[in-house]
């Protein structure tokens, strides 16, 4: 009788736990994109050169040694990164992680792309090889912000005094937040786990680390405050929006300018490429500040 | 004592049934909602009727993605507004009364707002959906009869409000806007109709019924008259190859509806089948319909698609989002379609604006 109300206090207070990590905390920190009409009177050159200017690394968490899914990545939205790499626990001659552990994994990632690759780029975007990212709105997103500041962006959830931004969503950090993240992951105490009874995921670990350094998440919207970076593929979106309402006729499901949607098989990722790059209404035009070509020998965009 | 171990023996029960229904609804929450994804059933049959939808998805609701006009305060739609007033069409839904909420509805939320003028046509009148009545009954063999009957309301009511007269299905989605980009280039007095042109048994090829097909005014003069003067059988089961035969005994020409690259822009299935290569097997019976050499990848597709069928209702918002909502800020599209000469004369002269905004702006 008392290990079994042992298990049910336990398992109460799993339950407990997870319902705080739901609720939203109004004290969110927010980013929204740059006013378009700042803009208006600037020459066509400057705005290519500015366009230019925003370099992005994506990292691709890999979850196991399985790499079949970086071939369709390499081959769809990841074309448009400045440079984008897979990481997984054997990364041949690379570096290997001798962990299962996803925060030990997580850091050690970082740590060599900041190594390696720190100086080249400003901002470095993470994100799990399901999701599907829009670099060019990543892009819109934070051409205004200087990357020599401290910022760490995706969709943000609140657990206990805690925001972080989750793994699913992508998570995206300035140079500046990289380096910070980096000289605290080399006095390796500071972020070590911080495992209790029960591991946190290592997006809260992350969050945490980064909270030490004075770095904290926020929250990335659109104009509208709809939320950019998503969780989940547009189908389960746009179901869960009409299942909450089903006697009314709700608004749109997500942002013209997403970046992420997450959840996606190898094949939704190439109609993706084709819905988002391709597929359009003849006679919509928008002028537009920021110029972004099509990559170089590639015929899915 | 006896009684005693039992009353323990009850107490464990008790525990263990309350510990495992409390187990079970950690595991629910913990494993979160499955998503039921229902695979296309796909007939190896071009015209087998779809199915009727039992247990798949039925979408309460509707979602409105033009709710938020700010999105668009930058966007530029007078070409596209020119084209809504150049080139009339009307649209005529096929549908059913079983069909109204679960599809018809999602139609009408979306795309078909886009049409100058659209019907339902069901077999019953339907005054708040509002859906015509064709006085015919339901059911697979009685689509033929139903199209005709159709096209004659058309005919009897509306057709001097439009140039040209689009037949879909409550399954298919239809983008109107590049409808009108591929018929800028034709005159609706010539007797002509487009849509997803398959080769057997028609000489010049006959149009597919779900991925929609769209007749000139002077086509459905044809169409409508041949039924009167007998030239045109009444009854036949195969509803778009009977149209088919009957367009070619009156001299309607069969379109080429592919874009300026050669791509397909009506399609029979939804862009994962056509996109992905490998998904329609080799025995599937479209790869022997196609009239042009069909292609799968991304070549398969027209950047100004028209048309897709077999689309369930999440999949009609999906689209609706994809093609007129999300887009990549700032890209310079590969494929930059133009109009034909005379109408962006007329349209440059209309607006007075600067001809830059049509030449460089990101189509």
């Amino acid at each position: 009788l008392g290990s079994i109300s042992w298990v049910l206090i336990t398992m109460f207070g799993q339950i407990h736990i997870r319902h705080r990590g739901q609720t939203e905390d109004h004290e969110h920190h927010h980013l929204r994109p740059a006013n378009r009409n700042d803009f208006l009177n600037t020459s066509k050159v400057i705005l290519v050169e500015l366009s230019k200017s925003i370099r992005v690394f994506c990292i691709i968490f890999g979850e196991s040694e399985d790499k079949s899914y970086w071939a369709v990545l390499k081959e769809t939205w990841t074309k448009h990164c400045d440079k984008a790499e897979l990481y997984n626990t054997k990364n041949d001659n690379l570096f290997n992680i001798e962990s299962n552990d996803r925060w030990v994994q997580m850091r050690t990632t970082y740590k060599y792309v900041f190594e390696k690759y720190g100086d080249n780029y400003n901002w470095f975007f993470l994100a799990l090889p399901t999701t599907f990212a829009v670099i060019e709105n990543l892009k819109y997103l934070l051409f205004t912000r200087d990357a020599s500041q401290p910022f760490y962006l995706g969709h943000t959830v609140v657990s206990g005094d805690l925001e972080y931004v989750t793994v699913e969503g992508g998570i995206v950090l300035s140079t500046e937040s990289m380096k910070r993240l980096n000289r605290l992951l080399n006095n390796s105490e500071t972020c070590a786990d911080q495992s209790v009874i029960w591991k946190l995921s290592e997006d809260k670990q992350l969050a945490i680390c980064l909270k030490y350094a004075g770095v904290h998440a926020e929250n990335a919207e659109d104009y509208e405050g709809r939320d950019v970076f998503n969780t989940k593929p547009i189908a389960q979106l746009i179901e869960e929006a009409l299942s909450n309402n089903p006697q009314q006729v709700v608004e749109g499901c997500c942002s013209d300018l997403a970046v992420t949607f997450n959840g996606l098989t190898p094949q939704k990722m190439e109609v993706m490429m084709y819905g988002l790059y391709r597929l359009r209404a003849f006679g919509h035009y928008f002028n537009d500040t920021l110029v972004f070509l099509p990559p170089v020998g590639s015929e899915n965009d | 004592m006896a009684s005693k171990s039992w009353l323990n023996f009850l107490t464990f029960l008790c525990g263990s049934a309350i510990g495992f229904l409390l187990c079970s609804q950690l595991f629910s929450i913990l494993l979160g909602e499955q998503g039921d994804i229902q695979p296309n059933v796909l007939h190896n049959d071009p015209h087998a009727r779809h199915s009727d939808d039992n247990g798949q998805n039925h979408l309460e609701g509707e979602m409105n993605f033009n709710a938020d006009s700010s999105q668009h305060k930058d966007e530029n739609t007078d070409i596209a507004e020119n084209l809504y007033q150049k080139v009339k069409i009307l649209c005529w839904v096929m549908t059913g009364p079983q069909n109204l909420e679960k599809k018809a509805k999602h139609v009408k939320a979306t795309w078909a707002q886009r049409c100058n003028k659209v019907l339902f046509m069901s077999s019953e009148e339907n005054k708040d959906f509002p859906a015509v009545g064709l006085k015919t009954k339901e059911g697979r063999d009685q689509l033929y009869w139903k199209t005709i009957k159709a096209f004659q309301y058309v005919h009897e009511h509306y057709l001097e409000d439009a140039d040209w007269f689009l037949k879909a299905d409550d399954d298919t989605y239809v983008i109107l806007d590049n409808l009108r980009w591929l018929l800028s280039k034709y005159d609706p007095e010539e007797p002509i109709y487009f849509g997803r042109r398959f080769k057997p048994y028609v000489k010049q090829g006959y149009m597919s019924g779900g991925a929609g097909y769209v007749l000139s005014k002077e086509a459905l003069k044809r169409f409508v008259d041949a039924f009167k003067t007998d030239k045109c059988t009444h009854s036949s089961s195969i509803e778009d190859l009977a149209l088919g035969r009957c367009m070619e005994i009156i001299n309607v020409e069969a379109g080429d509806s592919r874009d300026t690259t050669g791509k397909e822009t009506f399609h029979p299935f939804v862009p994962e089948h056509h996109l992905i290569k490998g998904y329609l097997p080799r025995t599937f019976w479209y790869w022997n319909y196609n009239y042009y050499p069909p292609v799968e990848g991304p070549g398969c597709c027209s950047d100004l698609a028209v048309s897709f069928h077999y689309v369930d209702s999440t999949t009609m918002y999906e689209l609706e989002y994809l093609v007129y909502h999300l887009r990549p800020y700032g890209y310079l599209y590969r494929y930059q379609p133009t109009l034909p000469e005379d109408i962006l004369k007329e349209i440059s002269q209309a607006n007075k604006k600067e001809d830059t905004k049509v030449k460089l702006g990101n189509p």
